[in-house]
């Protein structure tokens, strides 16, 4: 079956013997405006979030017109504004659509030829000064699978450099270290839907509403049926103010928490010791490592009552089926890897994993940020979620790529590692595609350093973003609907992607781009010109074996199947939507982990100079940096700039009254954003969306503090100063746009 | 004259996305324009939020119909309450006063009024309409009273609407907690 099918093949929701409106003929008195005679609908999922969310692009000729809903098995025909609004960006006035390079410190255009010199030339002239490592790559997970395998690939084989990495760095790390350290493989054991099917549902740094809202059907389901939610999260959003506990703790003491949460469990003879005995494994250190942590310890590091936490225990501890599901609030911290393994822990202890409605799940938060970190664009990793240090890996994929292992590059380092080589002029080159520094690094005065003081910095992407607009070369890309590929949803669900037209202007595929590049550096041998079809058959053979084996999944299956979970090894395999289901884990004893949690505190604890914590987050009308998002007007409309959230009784002592401006001030750097002044956050934190660029950056606020185990940022805990302002609110930049614009 | 199908509006799923007033403007008959309107009640307090689309009255005539006098707004035998008709619209904004919704919308460029035909484009074939066809949450959702309670424990489905000593019934519903029957809004003015 063709991706691209007339309308006419379509069948929506439940229209009784009717295939679609526009055959019945049927219409109102005055009729209604329709904009083309050649209409068609290209079957595909969403450009943003984890979700993934089945719809109809509408194309006329090779412009992407509209959007239809359409069924897909997660999301039923619901969208996002941001779901509705995607399909804006395709094609938008400002996309990029020649390469660009760098003169006399401005930007102009120039030929793909010139472009690709400057980088070639680049690349060689870095390479042969500080060796094959002086060069690094930085990917993004909203790339269909098949761009960030080759990513990888190029990273690996074209430059020869260890140094590769992604933005997942800033979504997924946190969860996928824990996931790997507990279960022995890097994905949500349960799919969300099990949450519908749970008693009890512990909800970690999660504003489900905003940031996934379809997933919401679960949760709603869930309380439809008589289900207890106990939700942590500083702020009161859609889902606490439903839930029967809400817990709002002092952002960053998660570990805190959950490991009352676990000294209870254990106090009270809550422990399933059957399955802990028969299938787990390091429960004595984990318990020991709670023995300490009463809920009146945990009620005063995270500032709310400890019989609270007792109750949350109880209700966890007790339940038949309890479903925990966490997200960015409880992994951008120092603690971030410990959180979610102190989560687990719970699941572990109390024997909720492997069943319907049981289990664990940590929602992804890009397009692609399930996919995204399997095949070989994180530094840590080889295709089909392949570490380094498992045997044969290496030999596996160098086959695959037709290169000798002695050749393959070791394992790199997480990007925010590298950052500190990049300022010891180490690392003297970047290729980033699909990616937005300048608004999602923390600490944006030093991503700004960094990335002015590289020899070569080159930026593939579709728009002229905050970050692109420092480059040396920008080369033109294609967007999520101007190529063909895979992507895996936060259920490891696999879902295809269907190309609605051509990439505008010059602008490449990127696929095209990578490879060439490689061509000119004489790599030809290893990237023929490829369809994406073949660059994923590879991909499938890379994986084949791995933990992430999408050997079995194929472009005719998904479009004849729809989206299907890895692993799936062989083409007749049904794929897998629940793991553990035999309560085999995928370790080398086959158990599953306890890890001792040790609580640290926050990156930056609040003091006399700057006494409030700040907690970043994501608003529903935007996604990432912004760089789409803020370009489509129905989006900017609903949501045009950002704010900073005060409790009143904060905002009083400070002077200041909803709608005000509001001045905030880090160690790091500075702003003036309205107060939005609501019951809904604690009285010691303010909130702000990071999406925006400077001047209403909210990452010139945070700090560069990181993980130690993943390397994430500690985005939810930087400390500021409120003070009511003179000056009135910043101004937010309209992204960046080429002069000249289209050409 | 009453739909088969109807919008139930349940304010307690609500989670303030904006989906639906993005969905709205997609429609084919109004696009770029939505008809949907989204408030949070309070914000100061909470993040509860209310999608208000056009209730379809039906009892009396809709009001927007009853006063609107050039007959631009057609209800149709299924019960839905068109947009009125561009070529009848004076302008004369009787119909965005009249709704005690507060619906109907006047374009000033255009001098027209616009509201919800219950995307009659999709409805009359079968289809759901945009707005609660994308609802993530199903606050708004598009179908049957007994589908509703079926799946929703402990609420009912109102379609009486009480405003002073005015009743009106609607085609589309609002779902409440059982104890309600009829939705009573205050008098608001002398």
């Amino acid at each position: 079956m063709s991706p691209q099918r007339t309308r006419k093949a379509f069948r929506l929701s439940t229209p009784p013997g009717v295939d679609d409106f526009h055959e019945a003929g049927a219409g109102p008195a005055g009729g209604w405006e329709t904009d083309e005679a050649d209409e068609r609908w290209v079957s595909t999922h969403c450009a943003f979030c984890g979700v993934q969310c089945g719809m109809h692009l509408r194309v006329a000729g090779q412009e992407v017109i509209g959007v239809e809903p359409r069924t897909d098995t997660h999301n039923k025909g619901k969208l996002c504004p941001k779901g509705v609004a995607a399909y804006q960006q395709i094609s938008h006035r400002e996309r990029l659509t020649h390469p660009l390079v760098r003169d006399g410190g401005v930007l102009r255009r120039a030929t793909w030829d010139e472009a690709l010199d400057r980088v070639v030339d680049g690349i060689r002239r870095i390479q042969a000064a500080g060796g094959p490592d002086a060069m690094a790559t930085y990917g993004g997970a909203s790339m269909v699978n098949e761009k960030t395998y080759l990513l990888g690939k190029f990273a690996r084989v074209a430059l020869g450099t260890r140094f590769t990495d992604y933005n997942g760095r800033m979504c997924m790390v946190s969860a996928g270290a824990a996931n790997y350290r507990s279960f022995g493989i890097d994905r949500s054991a349960n799919p969300l839907s099990d949450v519908a099917e749970a008693d009890v549902l512990l909800v970690l740094g999660a504003n489900v509403p905003e940031t996934f809202p379809v997933y919401i059907r679960w949760f709603w389901e869930a309380m439809d049926r008589g289900a207890t939610m106990i939700c942590v999260d500083p702020r009161e959003t859609a889902l606490a103010r439903v839930a029967q506990l809400h817990l709002p703790i002092r952002p960053g003491t998660d570990g805190a928490l959950l490991n009352a949460m676990l000294h209870v469990i254990v106090r009270d003879g809550m422990v399933d010791e059957d399955f802990v005995a028969a299938h787990t494994a390091g429960f004595a250190e984990a318990s020991a490592a709670v023995a300490d942590w009463t809920p009146e310890r945990a009620g005063e590091v995270c500032g709310v009552p400890a019989a609270d936490i007792e109750r949350a225990a109880q209700l966890y501890g007790r339940a038949d089926k309890a479903m925990v599901s966490h997200a960015r609030g409880m992994e951008h911290q120092v603690m971030g890897s410990r959180n979610a393994m102190a989560a687990i822990n719970l699941c572990l202890a109390t024997g909720n994993i492997g069943r319907k409605g049981a289990g664990y799940g940590t929602i992804t938060g890009q397009g692609n940020g399930q996919g995204g970190r399997e095949h070989g664009q994180k530094c840590d990793q080889l295709p089909g979620q392949r570490h380094f240090t498992d045997p044969g890996a290496i030999e596996h994929v160098a086959e695959v790529w037709g290169i000798d292992p002695a050749d393959m590059p070791g394992p790199g380092e997480p990007i925010f590692a590298q950052l500190d080589r990049m300022e010891a002029g180490e690392i003297r080159g970047l290729l980033n595609i699909c990616s937005n520094p300048m608004v999602s690094w923390p600490d944006e005065a030093r991503t700004r350093r960094i990335l002015e003081g590289l020899e070569l910095y080159v930026v593939i992407d579709i728009f002229l973003s905050e970050s692109a607009l420092l480059a040396d070369v920008v080369l033109p890309g294609s967007a999520w609907a101007e190529s063909e590929g895979v992507v895996a949803n936060s259920d490891a669900l696999v879902c295809k992607i269907n190309k609605a037209v051509d990439p505008p202007g010059e602008a490449k595929p990127d696929l095209w781009i990578l490879a060439e590049i490689a061509r000119r550096l004489g790599k030809g041998e290893h990237f023929p010109d490829q369809t994406p079809r073949e660059v994923f058959d590879e991909l499938r053979r890379a994986s084949a074996g791995g933990r992430a084996d999408y050997y079995g999944i194929t472009y005719e299956r998904l479009e004849a199947e729809g989206p299907i979970a890895w692993p799936c090894p062989t083409e007749d395999h049904p794929g897998t939507p629940r793991m553990f289901e035999d309560l085999r884990f995928n370790t080398d004893d086959g158990k599953a982990h306890f890890n001792a949690v040790e609580v640290d505190p926050p990156a930056e604890e609040p003091d006399a100079e700057y006494p409030i914590r700040l907690t970043t987050g994501r608003t529903v009308a935007h996604y990432l940096s912004g760089n789409q998002t803020r370009r489509i007007g129905y989006l900017t409309d609903q949501t045009p700039s950002p704010w900073v959230e005060i409790h009143p009784n904060t905002a009083a002592e400070h002077g200041i009254v909803d709608g005000a401006p509001v001045r905030v001030t880090s160690r790091r750097g500075s702003t003036v954003l309205p107060a939005m002044v609501v019951r809904t956050i604690r009285q010691d934190t303010v909130f702000i969306p990071y999406h925006w660029a400077s001047p209403v950056a909210a990452n010139q606020l945070t700090k560069s503090s990181f993980d130690p185990i993943s390397w994430i940022p500690a985005f939810k805990t930087a400390a500021v100063r409120i003070e009511a302002s003179e000056e009135p609110a910043m101004t937010v930049t309209p992204p960046p746009v080429f002069e000249g614009g289209r050409g | 004259m009453s739909l088969e199908r109807s919008i139930f509006v349940d304010p307690s799923r609500c989670i303030g996305c904006g989906a639906c007033v993005a969905a709205c403007r997609e429609c084919d008959s109004h696009r770029g324009k939505s008809m949907m309107n989204l408030d949070f009640l309070n914000r100061g307090e909470s993040t509860l939020a209310l999608p208000t689309v056009c209730m379809h009255c039906t009892d009396p005539v809709a009001p927007c119909a009853q006063v609107c006098p050039v007959d631009a707004i057609l209800v149709s035998d299924d019960g839905v309450v068109h947009s009125p008709d561009p070529s009848r619209c004076i302008g004369c904004q009787n119909c965005v006063h009249g709704c005690p919704w507060g619906v109907p919308k006047f374009d000033v460029e255009e001098q027209l009024a616009h509201k919800c035909n219950l995307c009659y484009d999709r409805t009359s074939v079968g289809l759901g309409p945009m707005c609660a066809t994308v609802c993530p949450s199903d606050a708004l959702y598009y179908g049957t009273a007994d589908e509703v309670l079926a799946s929703r424990p402990n609420r009912k489905v109102v379609d009486v609407f009480s405003f002073g000593a005015q009743e009106l019934q609607s085609g589309n519903w609002v779902v409440v907690p059982d104890e309600f029957s009829v939705l009573t809004f205050p008098m608001v003015g002398p």
